[in-house]
């Protein structure tokens, strides 16, 4: 058996596996809603999730896998993730999800009591990479979130007075400013 | 093709907190997490407006230094404004919990912390109300929804009030009208009763008491920071602009946000004012002392909110003006709309506000005399009195961002809208249930855009940020046009961090860029002073 | 927890009721006495709150708007989402009232391309409201046949239309149906969707349990144990006229239908049910949005301590000169 076909035939099954584990991650009254509704501007956060784990998925099946696409998609999830309640290994721990459900799903198929095929374990092997890639990626992106929040709050207050700071010299007193 | 054992779940690391759903929320306690919260007030901040137990003290540290009879304070607090608000009394009373407001919290949305479900941070306070004050919650405690006031408990109070922005999002959704905000500004001004208030809301608060505006600028500076802009404007335009400052006899007074003088992209709509007054001719002045009108007193207590409006009219009168010309800012807007003549008039030294340039009387506006300067710039608009010069603007693809405030508390939908279609070519909605009345707050209302509490202002502002991402991948729509100064601040740190590349500003920004001046050099720059694509200067 | 308790309640009242009718034989207690401190308890305990709202002050006029404002002549404006009249405010309160406008808003469908599953729930919160509501409306309504001679020409009506889609006899009515439905409906929401489980409390299950059991009880005592109709319109007759009497032989069922309600109106005013009135004096819906036109005053004003431009001039008067900005002195 080829495992990209059969991951492609199990696709469906796996992306509402992954959604669902995903979700586990959320406070259950929480998940619920973020499961169900399907209005991507009443439920930004549980649609983006659903349709980014989609992207992921199919870039990393892809025979050739765009690491700049693949970056993007993560991106979208990860951005979420980065200003929820979540350590910086509990937000990128979604990508691992996945590697368990495949697990599993070759567990359900029997698929390695067959005798597999030396093409198939390689197989297997370069897609646990490309999930480990993945992960790796995220870490960046997640402490590039971070960097970004960091970076916000600075030139926020910075832009507020911007105009004061600008003309800074021509101003003999300095006004009391100390609101930050 | 279900599967009979559960898939091995990554237990260690894909579970945050896992709270079994069994669990009443009461049960649960609050944990004050990093980046969700402010800072403490000063001491300092509330000596200047004479409000109660100024000490040093951290939200994070387990012993706020409340003082002995903190919860009778507290209670004394309740029981005085359930006689002075029917909307408090009636908001403790009436909801029956249908969960149709939820999901319309943009906390909750973005966050899914459950206790950002408008319902429930409304029990929050609801439940202590029922153990003091109702017979079946004294009777049947918990079983009724009840339950003691506790500094734990006082504390989950204080964390969640500083997660509201005051938006009314779920109020227009809930079937009896129960607002949030209302509930969330009385449920902070009992909290100020113990000195509990934020660094962020209290600076400006006691800036604005002595220097009339929020950064604590005093009169020559602001007179500096204009002239700057007029020198802008003269590099821009070629058109030596004048105004005047605390001038008598003037007809009109304009206050606008503070934050338009010295923040950007808040200084362009100052300057687009600036610029469309010099080109109508209008008799106006500014004030130095009314040179704000947001009103961070508003997220502290109803006195103190009416403590820092005193300037509005008594500016007004003292200068001898007709009437007052109100700048694009949200919250300004909800208190001259909903409190200004209530605290301050009633305004009878002013006249009814008429155009001057077309003669339209303002009647909405007869009574308070503050005319919103999106109504009056879109009449000059629709008389024709303005020349618009619209391709300057085509580089912008534009939507438009409703601010919570003159949404939900005035409904001042078309003004702006019909400025924008009038200026700009290019003008993209977004989607239905995300603007007008519907529309999603930034995030950071209701003095929550301090630096320390970002991640949740990214959090909050997530559904906005969502519905822009749309327009800008259907439209590749790269301005959010809006007119509220807060949003100004708050809303291109959210577009840096969700949509880079989509840039903010205000609506008279728009129109400076578009408005053709009586013997201006050819346009080359933009109000920002960058070069105008097509136009002459660069590419 | 709350679910059960409250279950337990209601069956707790069943069960004394028919202790006390059939065990004690208090059948005056249950048919007479109960229902008269029931309405009365109904009746002041609603008056009290309503008074008691009426006592707060409304200091602020603070309409939630969700329309275009009254504005410029040529701009149309909201009439009813946004009202500026009291013509306006009349018409959004019929609007709340009558049609749920608000919960209404929930319902527009949207693009749909994020996770799929179960979409429309927040519609059928609100056609699940009307129903319940309606339906309680009519049957209650439909009672006064019990409490009139001879019965009013538009309760006449009221029960053939009801009872529109008749195949045989007794009619059968809609609104009973439709009624169970939807309580089962709002139970469901409240049991099987963890966000609206989260938030309710036993004083949410309760009047659900409790008005479903008024409901089957009497559609069992209509339908299968049919009770002495003649003698029921004795007691119900003989309570308005205040000349109580009670004839023998009439069913438990009746006792428990009767005791069951007689609780609800008890309960009534010391619950949330309380909505039904307070909705009416809900700041944020019943005042027009025109502080700008016509000036609210708060009854409650008190003087406070301001900073004069005299102070502020005092403060920075030199600056102000020195920068030319005129001052008041010298």
């Amino acid at each position: 058996m080829n495992l990209r076909n059969f991951l492609t035939e199990k696709k469906t099954l796996i992306l509402s596996k992954w959604f669902n584990l995903i979700l586990d991650t959320y406070p259950p009254e929480t998940a619920k809603f973020f499961r169900n509704q399907d209005d991507p501007f009443r439920n930004p956060v549980g649609s983006t999730i659903f349709v980014g784990i989609e992207k992921i998925f199919d870039e990393i099946i892809k025979e050739k896998t765009d690491v700049a696409k693949l970056s993007i998609f993560l991106e979208e999830i990860i951005k979420i993730r980065a200003v929820q309640d979540f350590s910086a290994s509990q937000a990128i721990a979604f990508i691992f999800s996945f590697k368990d459900i495949l697990k599993d799903e070759i567990n359900q198929a029997d698929l390695l009591q067959k005798p597999a095929t030396k093409e198939f374990l390689m197989d297997l092997h370069d897609f646990q990479s490309k999930i480990d890639l993945a992960a790796l990626i995220s870490f960046d992106i997640y402490m590039k979130c971070r960097e970004k929040l960091y970076e916000l709050k600075a030139n926020e207050a910075k832009k507020m007075t911007y105009r004061l700071l600008q003309q800074a010299k021509l101003i003999v007193e300095s006004p009391e400013r100390d609101i930050n | 093709m279900a599967t009979k054992g559960k898939p091995p779940k990554p237990e260690e690391l894909s579970k945050i907190s896992y709270t079994p759903p069994q669990r009443n929320w009461m049960d649960i306690p609050v944990e004050f997490k990093p980046g969700m919260y402010c800072h403490a007030t000063r001491p300092k901040y509330l000596e200047a407006v004479g409000m109660p137990f100024p000490r040093d003290w951290s939200p994070a540290d387990a012993d706020w230094k409340l003082p002995d009879n903190w919860k009778e304070i507290i209670l004394q607090g309740i029981k005085e404004r359930l006689m002075k608000y029917r909307t408090f009394h009636v908001f403790m009373d009436i909801c029956v919990r249908c969960g149709a407001c939820a999901d319309k919290c943009h906390f909750f949305l973005g966050g899914g912390d459950p206790k950002n479900m408008p319902v429930l941070r409304a029990e929050l306070l609801r439940s202590v109300y029922r153990k003091y004050f109702t017979t079946s919650g004294k009777i049947f405690g918990k079983a009724a929804g009840a339950r003691e006031l506790t500094e734990d408990v006082l504390k989950e109070i204080w964390y969640y009030y500083f997660q509201c922005t005051e938006c009314r999002r779920c109020s227009l959704f809930c079937p009896y009208g129960i607002d949030q905000a209302e509930i969330t500004i009385i449920g902070r001004e009992l909290l100020n009763l113990l000195g509990l208030n934020l660094d962020w809301i209290m600076g400006p608060v006691a800036n604005s008491y002595r220097t009339g505006n929020h950064l604590g600028l005093e009169p020559h500076t602001i007179k500096a920071n204009i002239d700057f802009m007029l020198d802008d404007i003269e590099t821009i335009t070629g058109i030596r602009v004048e105004t005047t400052f605390n001038r008598k006899g003037a007809e009109i007074l304009f206050i606008g946000p503070s934050g338009d003088l010295f923040g950007v992209p808040g200084n362009y709509v100052t300057m687009g004012e600036l610029m469309l007054f010099h080109e109508i001719g209008l008799d106006y002045t500014w004030s130095t002392m009314a040179c704000e009108g947001g009103n961070f007193g508003f997220f502290t207590s109803m006195e103190v909110a009416k403590k820092l409006y005193y300037k509005i009219y008594s500016e007004a009168k003292r200068l001898g003006v007709k009437w007052i010309l109100g700048g694009e800012c949200g919250h300004q807007w909800r208190l001259m709309n909903q409190y200004a003549d209530t605290w301050w008039g009633p305004p009878d030294f002013l006249e009814e506000p008429v155009s001057p340039i077309t003669g339209t009387k303002f009647e909405n506006a007869k009574g308070s005399k503050i005319v919103h300067i999106t109504e009056f710039t879109a009449d000059l608009i629709k008389h024709g009195k303005l020349k618009l010069d619209k391709s300057r603007n085509d580089h912008l693809k534009v939507t438009f961002h409703d601010s919570c405030n003159t949404s939900r508390a005035m409904g001042i939908f078309e003004e702006p809208r019909y400025i924008i279609k009038n200026v700009c070519n290019h003008f993209y909605e977004m989607p239905e249930s995300t603007i007008r009345e519907k529309t999603f707050c930034c995030g950071s209302g209701s003095g929550l855009n301090a630096g320390e509490n970002i991640e949740l202002r990214m959090r909050g502002g997530f559904p906005r940020a969502n519905a822009v991402k749309y327009v800008r991948e259907k439209f590749g729509v790269n301005m959010l046009a809006n007119i509220c100064a807060i949003d100004r601040a708050a809303l291109p740190t959210l577009m840096d961090y969700w949509n880079p590349g989509v840039d903010v500003c205000g609506v008279h920004e728009l129109l400076g860029n578009a408005l053709v001046m009586t013997g201006e050099i050819e346009r080359t720059l933009d109000l920002r002073g960058e070069p105008l694509p097509g136009k002459g200067g660069a590419e | 927890m709350g679910i059960l308790f409250s279950f337990a309640v209601v069956i707790a009242i069943v069960l004394i009721v028919f202790a006390g009718v059939r065990g004690a034989g208090l059948n005056y207690l249950f048919a007479i006495i109960i229902p008269y401190l029931a309405l009365l308890t109904f009746i002041i305990g609603v008056t009290y709150r309503v008074f008691n709202w009426g006592r707060s002050a409304v200091p602020f006029r603070v309409p939630t708007t969700g329309g275009q404002q009254f504005t410029l002549p040529w701009i149309k404006s909201n009439k009813l989402d946004n009202p500026h009249t009291s013509y306006g405010v009349i018409g959004r309160m019929i609007l709340e009232v009558l049609l749920f406008r608000s919960l209404f808003r929930n319902t527009k469908a949207e693009l749909h391309d994020g996770p799929r599953l179960v979409y429309g729930s927040e519609k059928l919160l609100w056609l699940a409201a009307i129903a319940f509501h309606y339906s309680f409306l009519v049957i209650l309504l439909r009672h006064l046949r019990f409490f009139t001679v001879p019965v009013p020409t538009p309760i006449q009506f009221l029960e053939f239309v009801d009872s529109f889609f008749q195949v045989g006899a007794p009619l059968v009515y809609i609104t009973n149906f439709v009624i169970v439905i939807a309580l089962l409906f709002l139970l469901y929401r409240r049991l099987g969707m963890p966000q609206i489980k989260y938030i309710s409390l036993p004083s949410d299950y309760f009047p659900l349990f409790l008005i479903l059991a008024i409901v089957l009880s009497g559609i069992y005592m209509r339908y299968f144990d049919k009770v002495d109709i003649v003698g029921v319109k004795q007691i119900t007759m003989g309570l308005v006229s205040f000349r109580p009497t009670i004839p023998d032989g009439i069913g438990i069922i009746f006792y428990i239908h009767l005791t069951l309600v007689c609780t609800l109106f008890a309960y009534f005013p010391f619950s949330k049910l309380v909505h039904m009135a307070g909705v009416f004096l809900s700041p944020t819906r019943n005042l027009a949005n025109n502080n700008r036109m016509q000036r609210h005053v708060n009854p409650w004003d008190y003087p406070i301590k301001v900073r004069s431009y005299d102070d502020y001039e005092n403060e920075f008067r030199e600056k102000m000169k020195k920068a030319g900005i005129p001052v008041e002195k010298e």
